[in-house]
């Protein structure tokens, strides 16, 4: 084990592979000469060479489509979008292409690609560049969606999804790109699509979360727990594939829910995920499932009307209240 | 014809082209009589008119080299090789398909003869044509790859980025524009600024070549030297076949757009009676008999893979949900 941040444990992630298997490769924006735009990929040209660290033109349909034709024979493409704001622009090549593939082939091609990059937001980008599109991915049939709200789960994740054979979307969070954590320096460590953790145990209230949402969980659990509030938080880790079971458990055990998202509340995960829990748990419910999102706006510029616009731990707090009360 | 092109073809090589388009031709013609049948369902585009387009180009390529289509792709995927049995179960959508019923006469394909599953959303094929490339390059395979599209493909975004993407890196990849003049119902002069699409290879920083895409052995030629260029390692090529459907953009098109005098200039052009005409009239190297005999044996190609077609068994239902992941065998 070792200390390290986020980005660092994505970078030994891509290293690692890289090392393990031949066909891995990275083609992105920025992500050789310039290192990656926050970092990520530092290092990696000077040990693997142009060859397999690709700087590409600012041209997200071509870096999408690329790496799935590159993927659908012999190669296992790590896209980078320097932001997913972005990908928005390769949305055909990733919706209808990469998502499809293997399907529409009659389960005869695969599609070994990743696509990774920061999401996320809470920078004053403003509107066009602060996203959380999950929503959209995992809505979509044939991608994996991974989540990373820790280090360790960063390197972890990024590995399963870089030895997966379809396309994963792998969406970090820019704000937690800084946040260090104990991380397993071994080559063979990996965290699992589809297993949630249980980042604190709890027996009032389940926090079911993702990304930076979990750090924001268990700020709202230590703020709870003062007043004697006993919250369980969950990290679901990946979207798709979604471990019901580890949600279910909880809900079995506190009867009570908040489910926590940082994008658009309408339309989102969470009212996925709620849906999920009222299909397969209503009879263990005590309180309505309470839900903690962002604003319905394009995100404004100003430091006070985004810090409006975004969910906090004390949102989270005032939802599990309502819950209980 | 060119006395080139002549002199670098046998009769046998001849022959094989004609019977090639003729293939194309007949199952078109018999897909059109199918869908007013109701046997084959959805919607069809139909590749008839071009088909010197797909026999050509392929026609200089290795088995192990990649092609992409369009919406438009049964051409494509015959003359790659994929069997007419196979595309045409696809159709009748049964299990048997090329795409075991998922995908349907927009997506027919088979890797194994190097021909992807077609992709019908216009010019999205060139990236991923262009990623094809990249592999191969990476690899060391020496595989070419072409990505056909229309000249209304060449106007999507997809395609600048690619042919600029495939140009930097030098990558073994063709894009094929097969100008038919018209996209969908829109004639090409309202949408291109530029007398030719290959105009713009300049721009790109490739080789741009323009071709009679009803001329089987010219686009073989063109095609060949823009494959040796790519397997060199110089890198992607242009080329723009002039060409023409001699049928509707899908099956409900009545083509109101064009006029009848346009089409008939046209029909004279036909690519296979060109061929036909090389074949006897101007070389002697087949008699009318000869042609006969490929008639009858792409007759019986078809009847076989109607019948197969038509007694291959529907998918199961449950199947819907087959195949959105992918597994490990």
């Amino acid at each position: 084990m070792a200390k390290m941040r986020y980005l660092q444990a994505l970078r030994l992630a891509m290293t690692e592979e890289m090392e393990r298997d031949p066909n891995v490769f990275i083609m992105g924006e920025e992500v050789g000469q310039y290192q990656g735009t926050y970092r990520v990929t530092e290092g990696l040209l000077n040990k693997f060479g142009d060859k397999r660290v690709v700087d590409t033109p600012i041209s997200e349909i071509g870096i999408a489509g690329m790496a799935t034709g590159a993927a659908m024979v012999g190669l296992r493409p790590v896209a980078e979008f320097m932001t997913w704001s972005f990908a928005m622009s390769a949305m055909d090549q990733l919706v209808n292409h990469a998502a499809k593939i293997t399907y529409m082939s009659g389960g005869r091609i695969k599609c070994p690609v990743v696509f990774r990059g920061p999401a996320g937001v809470g920078t004053q980008l403003s509107a066009q560049h602060s996203h959380s599109l999950e929503a959209w991915f995992a809505h979509t049939p044939g991608f994996k969606v991974a989540m990373p709200a820790t280090p360790e789960d960063a390197k972890g994740l990024l590995k399963t999804a870089i030895r997966d054979n379809n396309p994963v979307i792998f969406m970090e969070h820019a704000g937690l790109y800084g946040s260090s954590g104990e991380v397993s320096e071994d080559p063979d460590f990996t965290v699992p699509f589809g297993v949630a953790a249980v980042r604190r145990e709890g027996k009032d209230i389940s926090l079911i979360a993702y990304s930076k949402g979990v750090a924001m969980s268990l700020k709202a659990a230590e703020i709870l727990e003062k007043d004697g509030i006993s919250a369980e938080v969950i990290d679901l880790r990946t979207l798709v594939p979604l471990d019901m079971d580890t949600v279910v458990a909880s809900i079995r055990k506190t009867h009570r829910a908040v489910v926590i998202q940082e994008e658009w509340r309408n339309a989102g995960f969470a009212a996925e995920l709620a849906t999920r829990i009222y299909e397969q748990a209503f009879d263990e419910m005590d309180a309505p499932i309470q839900r903690v999102a962002g604003a319905d706006v394009p995100m404004p510029y100003a430091k006070n009307l985004e810090r409006a616009a975004i969910p906090t731990e004390h949102d989270i707090v005032a939802a599990a209240r309502r819950a209980l009360s | 014809m060119t006395i080139a092109s002549l002199n670098n073809a046998t009769q046998v090589e001849l022959l094989t082209l004609y019977r090639e388009m003729l293939l194309i031709r007949r199952f078109e013609e018999q897909c059109n009589a199918l869908f007013l049948q109701g046997k084959i369902p959805s919607t069809l585009h139909l590749y008839i008119g071009q088909e010197a387009v797909a026999v050509g180009v392929c026609a200089a390529l290795r088995p192990d080299d990649y092609v992409l289509g369009t919406h438009r792709p049964h051409g494509h995927a015959l003359a790659k090789g994929v069997t007419s049995r196979s595309i045409m179960a696809e159709l009748f959508g049964k299990v048997t398909g090329c795409c075991k019923a998922k995908g349907g006469s927009m997506h027919v394909g088979d890797m194994s003869v190097g021909m992807f599953p077609a992709i019908a959303i216009v010019g999205a094929n060139a990236p991923i044509a262009t990623g094809a490339a990249l592999s191969a390059k990476m690899r060391g395979s020496g595989q070419v790859v072409v990505a056909f599209f229309g000249e209304g493909g060449a106007n999507e975004g997809a395609v600048h980025e690619a042919m600029n993407m495939a140009a930097i890196w030098k990558l073994p990849v063709l894009f094929v524009c097969e100008n038919n003049l018209y996209g969908a119902s829109t004639p090409v002069s309202q949408i291109v600024a530029v007398e030719n699409v290959a105009d713009r290879a300049v721009a790109y920083g490739m080789p741009g070549v323009i071709v009679d895409g009803n001329d089987v052995l010219a686009v073989r030629d063109v095609t060949r030297t823009a494959v040796e260029r790519a397997r060199a390692g110089e890198g992607p090529s242009l080329i723009e076949c002039k060409t023409y459907r001699l049928c509707g953009h899908s099956r409900s098109d009545a083509c109101n757009y064009r006029t009848r005098e346009e089409e008939a200039e046209w029909r004279d052009k036909d690519p296979l009676l060109r061929i036909k005409k090389l074949l006897t009239e101007e070389t002697g190297l087949a008699t009318l008999s000869d042609l006969e005999q490929v008639e009858a044996e792409v007759e019986a190609v078809l009847v076989d893979a109607i019948q197969f077609a038509d007694e291959s068994p529907e998918p199961a239902p449950e199947d819907a949900l087959l195949h959105v992941f992918w597994e490990d065998k």
